[in-house]
């Protein structure tokens, strides 16, 4: 019982395809390539507009050794948001909802960041472990737990994103089961249900986009310090 | 201008017209696929080029023309993503299937 909860989870394969390649090869289906015309087709209007909105957005506040990020920050965005709302559609795999996939984008990104601040700044990267006005006896203390907190955010960023979407999709296979029961027993609470699902998936749709553009806004952060 | 008698069954008052050939026959692999009647279709698909590199192509060449047709045009609606996005969801619903067959007759969810 408690099993079939998760089954949404798994990846079904049909002729030893496994539907998670047919969900991350879709965001590459969605967003044409950029072409020399002057004007474009709406769609390439639209992701060149968005694109040009959120890299500003994200860059303003990185030194500009740290712009050359802005391809695979923007790409890893494009990507996220596409995964998370198509998600959503029905009967569609999330691949974001499985923990391997985030902690595959979380800790190779954030190892880059940790290691381009020790490659190129050594003293500024360790001086991040102690925040300034530290008082003097508490020193120790905070320098090992700044370190705890520099290792815990690759777990932090990984775990934050699967988390988020593993319990939306959950809440919304749950309430819609409950409602598809109730309707034919108490049709009334079934109408609140009704109510509840629908402003859930609203929800769940800005979680889905809120949460790809933390993650890319945290990895700017750390690319911030360390660069 | 009046064509020698080589049609008698032909009256008088229309004008003269030529016999029409047929289309020439096309080869089944050679037509599009549009055109393949159902009972063809095996011999067309054995009849393409199914090397992987033929493969590819075909996916590009078809993910191409749809683009052209429904998205790269001047006033491009909704339609052509939301057409994308509906046969994605068909197509997860083909490949979840054996999956979710389980869940139609059983009683507790």
């Amino acid at each position: 019982m408690t099993l079939s909860l998760f089954n949404q989870f798994l990846s079904p394969s049909l002729m030893w395809t496994p539907l998670a390649a047919i969900a991350l090869a879709l965001p590459w289906a969605l967003f044409p390539r950029q072409t020399a015309r002057w004007v474009n087709n709406r769609l390439l209007s639209l992701q060149s507009w968005f694109l040009g909105q959120f890299t500003q957005q994200i860059f303003l506040p990185i030194n500009n050794p740290g712009h050359k990020w802005a391809l695979l920050l923007a790409s890893l965005m494009l990507f996220l948001i596409t995964l998370n709302t198509t998600g959503l559609l029905p009967y569609t795999f999330t691949p974001t909802t499985q923990l391997s996939m985030n902690m595959g984008f979380a800790i190779p990104l954030w190892l880059a960041t940790v290691i381009l601040g020790l490659w190129t700044q050594p003293t500024q990267a360790l001086g991040h472990l102690l925040p300034e006005g530290t008082p003097t006896p508490l020193i120790p203390v905070l320098i090992i737990i700044e370190t705890i907190s520099l290792f815990i955010r690759p777990i932090a960023l990984g775990v934050r994103l699967t988390a988020n979407l593993t319990a939306g999709h959950l809440l919304i296979q749950l309430i819609s089961s409950a409602t598809s029961v109730l309707l034919s027993i108490l049709p009334a609470v079934a109408t609140f249900t009704i109510t509840l699902l629908f402003l859930l998936t609203l929800l769940e749709v800005a979680v889905a986009m809120i949460q790809a553009y933390v993650f890319v806004l945290l990895l700017s952060l750390y690319l911030q310090e360390n660069v | 201008m009046h064509l020698p008698l080589l049609f008698p069954s032909f009256p008088a008052a229309t004008p003269p017209v030529p016999v029409k050939m047929a289309d020439k026959p096309v080869p089944v692999v050679e037509k599009r696929l549009m055109d393949v009647k159902l009972g063809e279709l095996p011999r067309w698909v054995a009849g393409r080029n199914l090397t992987p590199n033929g493969l590819v192509a075909g996916v590009f060449g078809a993910y191409d023309r749809y683009y052209n047709k429904y998205i790269n045009v001047k006033k491009g609606g909704i339609g052509g993503v939301a057409m994308f996005l509906f046969g994605y969801v068909a197509i997860s619903y083909v490949w979840s299937y054996e999956h979710l067959k389980h869940d139609r007759w059983r009683k507790y969810h």
